[in-house]
């Protein structure tokens, strides 16, 4: 099974090759059989590497330690689900469901793009087939999952105990499907700089598959966020560690290419804008690929260090950026500019939108290549944090959070500024007195808190009263008013979903950071502590057994008002075996929105243990939100008029057909 | 507004965010990174108490003391010189002697860094990138065989 597996990738990366060539010459020489080639090899290739990367799978989930990957990470004794997501739990097999994405995306073009034009097609299969070659060609040079161990040893060395947790699950292949989804984008950028022109299927096309990759991208570092924080035990949700950067700047890009090319397929204005930001996007998902992935930065991410890697996804990166980058500099002005527009419209806003987010990108590609650079030139080690991005990213975000509630506000062409202002005239009230009722009853609440909640607030009641002006609210009697808003376009929806989700998530980061307590005591069994009315009594540690480790579980109760026990929070050290490692296993408990988040550290002589404490206000609302935008984008997805690849032609004889049975 | 004036004024815009994103990034580069010093270095660059940096090096054998409540003191070492390190708070699961640490905080008024965080390697097979490279160029230290 293994050697099929391995057999199954290298006959994966042959197609790949056939692929980024044959329906290129073809779209050049206009041959219609060769551009007819691409698709039915892309989904070959899929295939293949569907069947490769199953091959693998199955040798984690039978724990076949003669292959070196699975005894590196893995052990008989670990539940199977861990087992199994232990295939994607190391540089090697994660590489493997890169690439398994990258032929599924292509292969879903492959199958639905019926309707696209013949040449155009033929052209976004080959660049996907480039950047797979390339993926398959590092796989099988330097990575290669299916290289045997003679003798086979008896037992694995186990995965890495803080992967073995469901958020490994969740997180990786959303975020790969977000990372690599971009690559569509990419593809289909550098095919029309290939032609020489946009035509309208372009813009028609590119818009869901930007939407699609940014929904997976906000749910996979969503997840990241989440199980970071409570996996690690420190309580945080995002440290600025360069290997969150890497996911973050394709997000920030991402967005700003959703918004772009809004503009782009309602108005066909910022075309070559839009086109440049695709590539720019998929080059920060190959740049957070290189950074994760070449071990030049230590983080949990950063499997094993081999040089070879590094230098080899570095010649990957410069080869697409700089290839790309340099066929639009050939190519762009060929390309017509689109329609004109008033700087106060809805074409504007979405510019200024951009202006914030691509500056925004450029200042966290700073502060993440600054230090690897001034290693690389003068030997000298600086670590850039959280007050580097709050002194630059911060400034950025709030006039941007500040002008969100007026885009989908603005008439699109020319704009009424001050009509859209009255508007929300109702949603300022309320920011208002959201700020006001923060910094004046809270207490220990600071001008940024209340500026923070009002902002929020801000942004959400500017989503409702998007909705409630598309519906009519005011100017229409009620029932016809209803009638308007189920009737309103999803897309509409979507816009207002992501924008509430933006404030959820802005709402639950001021709440957690400004208004969050925390304490750090030694506590003997028996002993209570008080932490913003929530009191806790400690009840002991006791010594607990699991399957692939042992633990010492410190078990606390929450006692209420009457001092009744109100239900417990465990929190453990655990030791595992293998690896000769120790984690500790936080305990959450969440009031409402909030969450009590409790972390056991060491145990002293005199026996008491140390425990760190923190109240987390609305924290759950920082994941919260980002399911709220996800939420925005599936509505949008579902909007009729861009369904993902729904053909014009294609689906309506198949339809027709199945009618009279 | 024509097409060219309107082309300008984007352009203008942009390059006014970019000015002002710049000069930000740049003072908080200058104001806000720390930087990473071995024990050793310390002796010939003056840090002054109160400012941030990270200090990276081995815990020193026999040097850490739970001593009340949650805060412990220990010794960061590079086999050259040692620092005397106070920190509050909960250690890292993979703290313990000998162990390469990074701490990020500041020299107290009585030469004693205070940290207020500690980070060690999430893996038992890998010692900090800065801490690895740092006590290799001091020669104290080889890549071991595993």
């Amino acid at each position: 099974m293994v050697e099929t597996g391995h057999f199954a990738l290298v006959l994966a990366f042959a197609l790949s090759l056939v692929q980024m060539m044959v329906p290129l010459v073809g779209a050049r020489t206009g041959n219609q059989r060769l551009m007819a080639v691409g698709g039915p090899v892309t989904v070959t290739g899929f295939a293949l590497t569907a069947l490769s990367f199953a091959a693998l799978a199955s040798a984690y989930a039978g724990s076949d330690f003669s292959v070196a990957s699975v005894w590196e990470n893995s052990h008989s004794l670990q539940p199977m689900i861990y087992k199994i997501t232990g295939t994607w739990g190391n540089h090697e097999g994660s590489m493997l469901l890169w690439v398994l994405i990258l032929t599924f995306f292509g292969a879903l073009v492959a199958v639905f793009g019926n309707n696209l034009p013949a040449t155009l097609k033929a052209n976004v299969l080959a660049v996907q087939g480039m950047i797979g070659a390339a993926f398959f060609l590092f796989i099988l040079a330097t990575s290669n999952p299916f290289i045997r161990l003679n003798p086979a040893p008896i037992e694995g060395r186990d995965l890495n105990p803080i992967l073995q947790d469901l958020g490994l699950a969740i997180h990786p292949p959303m975020l790969y499907l977000g990372y690599v989804g971009f690559s569509i984008c990419f593809s289909f950028s550098v095919a029309a700089l290939i032609e020489g022109r946009i035509d309208a299927s372009w813009a028609r096309w590119v818009r869901p598959w930007t939407l699609v990759a940014w929904m997976f991208l906000t749910g996979g570092i969503a997840m990241g966020s989440y199980w970071a924080y409570y996996e690690l035990g420190w309580g945080g949700f995002w440290f600025w560690d360069p290997v969150e950067n890497a996911s973050f700047m394709p997000w920030l890009a991402g967005t700003a290419l959703l918004h772009s090319a809004i503009v782009m397929e309602k108005r066909s204005a910022l075309k070559i804008w839009t086109l440049l930001l695709a590539i720019l996007t998929f080059s920060l998902s190959l740049l957070g690929t290189f950074l994760v992935r070449s071990g030049v930065l230590t983080s949990v991410h950063a499997f094993a260090t081999d040089p070879a890697r590094g230098v080899f996804i570095l010649c990957i990166l410069t080869l697409f950026i700089g290839g790309s980058l340099t066929l639009f500099a050939l190519r762009a002005s060929r390309l017509t500019a689109g329609g004109l527009f008033h700087p106060i419209s809805r074409e504007g806003a979405l510019v200024l939108n951009n202006l914030f987010l691509t500056t925004a990108t450029a200042t966290v590609l700073v502060g993440t290549l600054y230090p690897l650079a001034l290693e690389a030139l003068t030997g000298g080690k600086i670590s850039v944090g959280a007050p580097f991005f709050d002194l630059t990213f911060g400034p950025l975000m709030l006039p941007l959070l500040a002008i969100v509630p007026f885009g989908p506000l603005l008439a699109w062409k020319r704009g009424d500024a001050i009509a859209a202002s009255q508007r929300l005239i109702a949603a300022f009230a309320l920011a208002i007195a959201a700020m006001l009722v923060t910094g004046l009853f809270i207490n220990g609440a600071s001008v940024f808190a209340a500026l923070g909640v009002g902002l929020a607030v801000w942004l959400v009641g500017g989503a409702l009263t998007d909705l409630a002006v598309k519906s009519g609210f005011g100017s229409v009697a009620p029932a016809v008013m209803l009638r308007r808003f189920a009737g309103l376009p999803r897309s509409v929806f979507g816009t207002a979903l992501a924008h509430l989700g933006l404030g959820l998530t802005l709402l639950g980061i001021v709440g957690t950071l400004c208004f969050g307590t925390e304490k750090i005591l030694s506590m003997r069994p028996g002993e209570t502590v008080e932490l913003s009315g929530h009191t806790l009594r400690f009840e002991g540690l006791s010594p607990q057994k699991g399957p692939n480790f042992t633990e010492d579980r410190g078990r606390f109760l929450l006692l209420g008002a009457d001092g009744n026990a109100d239900g417990a929070i465990n929190s453990a050290k655990r030791f595992y075996p293998v690896r000769q490692t120790v984690t500790t296993e936080s305990g959450i408990r969440t009031i409402g929105l909030s969450q009590l988040y409790l972390s056991l550290g060491d145990e002293n002589n005199d026996g008491s243990v140390v425990v760190r404490l923190w109240w987390k206000p609305l924290v759950t609302l920082i994941w919260g939100g980002g399911l709220v935008m996800m939420a925005g984008a599936a509505m949008s997805l579902l909007d009729r008029r861009l369904r993902v690849g729904a053909p014009a032609k294609g689906r309506t004889p198949a339809a027709a057909l199945a009618d009279p049975t | 507004m024509t097409r060219k004036q309107k082309r300008m004024s984007v352009i203008l815009a942009g390059l006014a965010f970019l000015g002002a994103a710049a000069g930000l990034t740049f003072y908080a580069l200058g104001q806000k990174a720390s930087y990473f010093y071995m024990p050793a270095d310390l002796a010939t660059a003056s840090v002054p108490p109160g400012q941030r940096i990270r200090l990276g090096g081995l815990v020193e054998k026999g040097t850490i003391m739970r001593g009340q409540g949650a805060t412990v003191a220990f010794s960061v070492t590079d086999k050259q010189k040692s620092v005397k390190v106070t920190y509050t708070g909960i250690l890292p699961d993979l703290f313990r002697e000998e162990q390469g640490v990074i701490t990020e905080g500041a020299f107290g008024p009585d030469g004693v860094f205070v940290a207020d965080s500690v980070l060690a390697k999430h893996d038992e097979r890998y010692m900090p990138k800065e801490v690895a490279d740092g006590l290799k160029a001091k020669g104290v230290w080889q890549e071991s065989t595993n």
